[in-house]
């Protein structure tokens, strides 16, 4: 049984690990901006000439 | 199909989608509605940034309005306060953009490296509607990257106050750090503790020291670190000789601690670090919802934030722009189209019309003569004029309202609940744990003591009672902010519910400046009428129009002769009849009264009567002001206007109210200040600059805006114009919200009293703690968020 104290040891690395992560994140400033990501993503580098398709995209991103 | 969809196009400004009917600027098809749109569009079409216009459908903003003058942006000692860091090659700087509003204008401002490639990166934040930019400052100078800003349409706000510098201040991400590893703890801990509370065999026992220590572990960074922010407040309290609730949460934070380690290093039990764990957890959260706030608003404006950085001076070698904190008594400046005045000053040269919409809410431009003292805040409309300065910024007129003491004091203070609790709870707890101690003292049982007294600490900590006021208030915050009614803070919220006595301004707060209404006062022939019409509808002056429509549909009379001077007036002759419509002093009669604007009408040498242009009550003020004085609000009127509309309002509001006119920034705030020595809990509705003083007098500082992105007054709630009807509703919720504070209150003390009984004869079983503490929280948590949606639900708040 002494397996656990190995087991337990790993467990608590790992989620120093993700609690190490989370600080990093969060000092760079990446929980600050919760908003313009969500609509820089679907900005393409350059927009596709076929108008319509696009329009059609546009208008159900407005929708919502 | 597509010539169809051209016709519709054809119709509004491709830029900006304002209306177009007559227009010159016409390239590839497309029509705008000026110049500057036009301008924006070829910008972006020759730098292959058409995809602008393919996110979103007229993405921009008219350009009509003119530019301001940047030259102050060259002086380097403005240029250095404004930019964030700067080394030999880049520099980075901050702007507040008020016209960002859509996908399209992210996608612009994060590409401005296409349009000059001395900007290296741009990043926008949309919701507090800035952009930060690294450019390099050796190959585009900040003039230049303003100009560049300007020129696509996205003109940045820079103003005295740095609002942008400001908001950077709040910051959240200390606490943020503290509730994680709180979380994460508590956590680990309580799977730690998992094999305690379900039993553990007898070989197992080897592992329960382990466990122990684990445990221990995870406590002392829960300890020094998450919870350190309550033991300074609650030594801060003591010191000053107040009990706030910290003071016990601190208390009992360390008593589990020190009871726990003890526990654990003398191996004599388990302990309750679990329950240290998620206790700071939960009450971390309540602080952390508490002191959400709005970061796009800013609640803390004064007149510096409507004042421009710089102005241009007029000395012997030519213009040159100074900061306007180093302007003197004496020197000549120069405002431009669209400029502010900075201070008070008196005119020398140019036709001045001065817009004080920022200071008293009223829109309409004012004349004034030369040698007359115009007051700061003023906003110059038309050509450029020359003043000379007679007081310093700071001893203007407007602005010595902020030296006055209301001003110097840091932040307001509200009373609440949870204050006035906290000092009976605190000593009825400490009361408590000692009469269980001595008890079991003089029964002999020291152990028994040490148990009792350290359970009722621990069980008794008021972590519900901590959570139940900002787990309501934030409850109640999100419902008014969907209302668009914007609070500061908590706090202010519980100061809404105790009001008892409501101030209006009039411009702009009680009457809207989007709607207004001509007024007309003399008579008119139905031949006079019919000429007025047909020669008002030659000119494109606002007023004009406003007249045409005022008039409604007449025969048109061919006229013989027509002439307009710009912004003085029109003269025409129509067979024998000589008609001459426009100001006083166009006319050469005296003026009726100094205030508004008024057009007067003068037909063979004959003042037949005047315009007068007001603007309209908001609609359903007469209901709002019904409902509050249902509810037993007292209301009075405090405006910086004249009385010329009192008999209106004396219909609207009770007779009780008084209505006061004719009052200056600082009679405001004084009379504020009287009426809150009679004991009233005041609450002060204003918009422009000169209700400033009010508002942070009263004990609630509403500013009614129409556009919240607008400037408005520093002030405790921003209240959309739209929802001033809800006005009422908004203050029957605020007292909703502090009852189901009393709730929940009564709710935590039922835990505490139940979990007392058990603590007292020294019984807690650190299961029964880990078991009550979440429990109690989670209740607190769910009723207090359930019942103020059903008390919004019941005031029509929400669907």
């Amino acid at each position: 049984m002494s397996i656990i104290f190995f087991l337990i040891g790993c467990s608590v690395f790992i989620a120093l690990i993700f609690l190490g992560a989370f600080f990093w994140a969060n000092r760079t400033g990446q929980n600050e901006d919760m908003y313009t990501p969500s609509v820089r993503i679907l900005f393409e580098d350059e927009v596709v000439e076929d108008e319509k398709v696009l329009e059609e995209g546009v208008r159900k991103t407005d929708k919502k | 199909m597509s010539e169809v969809r051209d016709l519709v196009k054809g119709k509004v400004c491709y830029h900006c989608g304002d209306k177009v009917e007559d227009t010159p600027y016409l390239l590839d098809n497309r029509t705008f509605c000026c110049l500057g749109c036009q301008t924006v569009y070829q910008v972006l079409n020759e730098n292959n940034l058409q995809s602008y216009y393919k996110y979103n459908q007229h993405p921009g903003k008219s350009q009509k309005e003119n530019t301001a003058d940047l030259s102050y942006l060259d002086e380097s000692n403005i240029a250095a306060k404004l930019v964030d860091y700067k080394d030999d090659k880049v520099s980075i700087i901050t702007f507040y953009i008020p016209v960002i509003h859509c996908s399209s204008c992210i996608w612009l401002l994060e590409h401005l490296y296409k349009l000059n490639p001395a900007v290296a990166v741009s990043t926008v934040d949309f919701m507090k509607r800035q952009v930060s930019i690294t450019f390099k400052h050796n190959e585009l100078s900040l003039r230049e990257l303003v100009t560049l800003l300007v020129n696509i349409g996205y003109e940045p706000k820079i103003t005295m106050q740095d609002v942008v510098k400001e908001g950077k201040k709040i910051n959240q991400k200390d606490l943020i750090g503290k509730i994680t590893v709180a979380g994460f703890c508590f956590g680990n801990s309580m799977m730690i503790s998992f094999p305690e509370y379900f039993g553990m065999a007898e070989f197992e026992r080897q592992y329960a020291q382990f466990f122990g220590y684990m445990n221990l572990a995870f406590g002392i960074p829960v300890l020094l670190y998450s919870a350190s922010d309550y033991f300074k407040s609650a030594w801060r309290s003591l010191k000053q000789k107040r009990l706030n609730l910290d003071v016990p949460l601190a208390l009992g934070i360390f008593v589990l601690f020190f009871r726990s380690a003890l526990e654990i290093l003398t191996n004599s039990g388990a302990g309750f670090m679990d329950t240290l764990c998620s206790l700071v957890f939960f009450i971390l959260i309540g602080k952390w919802v508490q002191q959400r706030t709005y970061y796009h608003i800013s609640f803390e404006r004064d007149y510096r934030s409507y004042f421009p950085v710089a102005v241009t001076v007029l000395e012997e070698g030519g213009e040159r722009p100074i900061q306007i904190a180093d302007l003197q008594v004496g020197q000549r400046i120069l405002v431009r189209n669209n400029e502010i005045i900075p201070a008070d000053a008196i005119l020398l040269k140019g036709d001045a019309s001065v817009d004080f919409s920022f200071v008293t809410g009223e829109s309409v431009a004012i004349e004034k003569t030369l040698g007359e003292i115009i007051y700061a805040g003023g906003r110059q409309i038309g050509g450029a004029i020359e003043l000379e300065v007679v007081k310093p910024v700071s001893q203007s007129y407007l602005t010595k309202l902020w030296n006055n003491e209301s001003f110097k004091t840091q932040e307001k203070k509200f009373d609440t609940f949870i204050d006035f609790i906290s000092k009976y709870f605190t000593l009825g707890l400490i009361a408590i744990a000692g009469v269980a101690c001595v008890f079991w003292l003089v029964g002999g049982d020291a152990n028994k003591a040490w148990g009792a007294f350290t359970a009722v600490l621990i069980i008794a900590c008021p972590c519900a009672l901590a959570l139940s006021s900002p787990f309501t208030l934030s409850a109640a915050l999100s419902i008014f902010d969907r209302n668009k009614f914007y609070i500061k803070n908590t706090g202010a919220i519980e100061q809404l519910s105790a009001i008892d006595c409501v101030v209006f301004d009039k411009t702009g707060t009680i009457s809207s400046p989007k709607s207004s209404t001509m007024f007309f006062e003399g008579e008119l022939t139905e031949t006079e009428w019919s000429l007025l019409s047909s020669v008002c509808r030659n000119s494109n002056h606002p007023l004009s129009r406003e007249i045409v429509k005022w008039l409604g549909p007449c025969t048109v009379v061919p006229l013989d002769a027509f002439s307009e001077i710009t912004g003085k007036g029109m003269e025409a002759i129509s067979g024998r009849v000589e008609i001459k419509v426009g100001s006083a002093s166009f006319l050469g009669v005296k003026s009726v009264n100094e205030e508004g604007s008024m057009v007067y009408v003068m037909v063979d040498g004959e003042v037949k009567g005047y315009f007068t242009l007001e603007q309209a009550w908001r609609k359903d003020l007469s209901l709002v002001v019904d409902r509050l004085k249902a509810n037993d609000y007292e209301l009075h009127l405090i405006s910086g206007d004249n009385a010329r509309r009192s008999d209106a309002l004396k219909l609207i509001f009770p007779a009780s109210a008084q209505l006061l006119f004719n009052q200056s920034p600082s009679d405001k705030l004084q009379q504020i200040d009287a009426w809150q020595d009679q004991g009233k809990q005041v609450c002060m509705l204003g918009d422009g600059l000169n209700d400033a003083g009010a508002l942070r007098k009263a004990d609630l500082g509403i500013a009614v805006s129409d556009d919240i992105n607008n400037f408005s007054p520093g002030c405790d709630a921003i209240l959309d114009g739209d929802s001033f009807a809800k006005l009422p509703s908004f203050f029957a919720f605020a007292k909703d919200a502090v009852k189901v504070i009393h709730m929940s209150f009564a709710i935590s003390l039922t835990y505490n009293v139940v979990g007392l009984t058990f603590a007292v004869q020294g019984t807690m079983s650190p299961l029964f703690a880990a078991i009550l503490m979440p429990l109690s929280t989670v209740t607190i948590i769910s009723f207090t968020s359930l019942t103020t949606r059903w008390f919004a639900r019941r005031r029509k708040l929400i669907g």
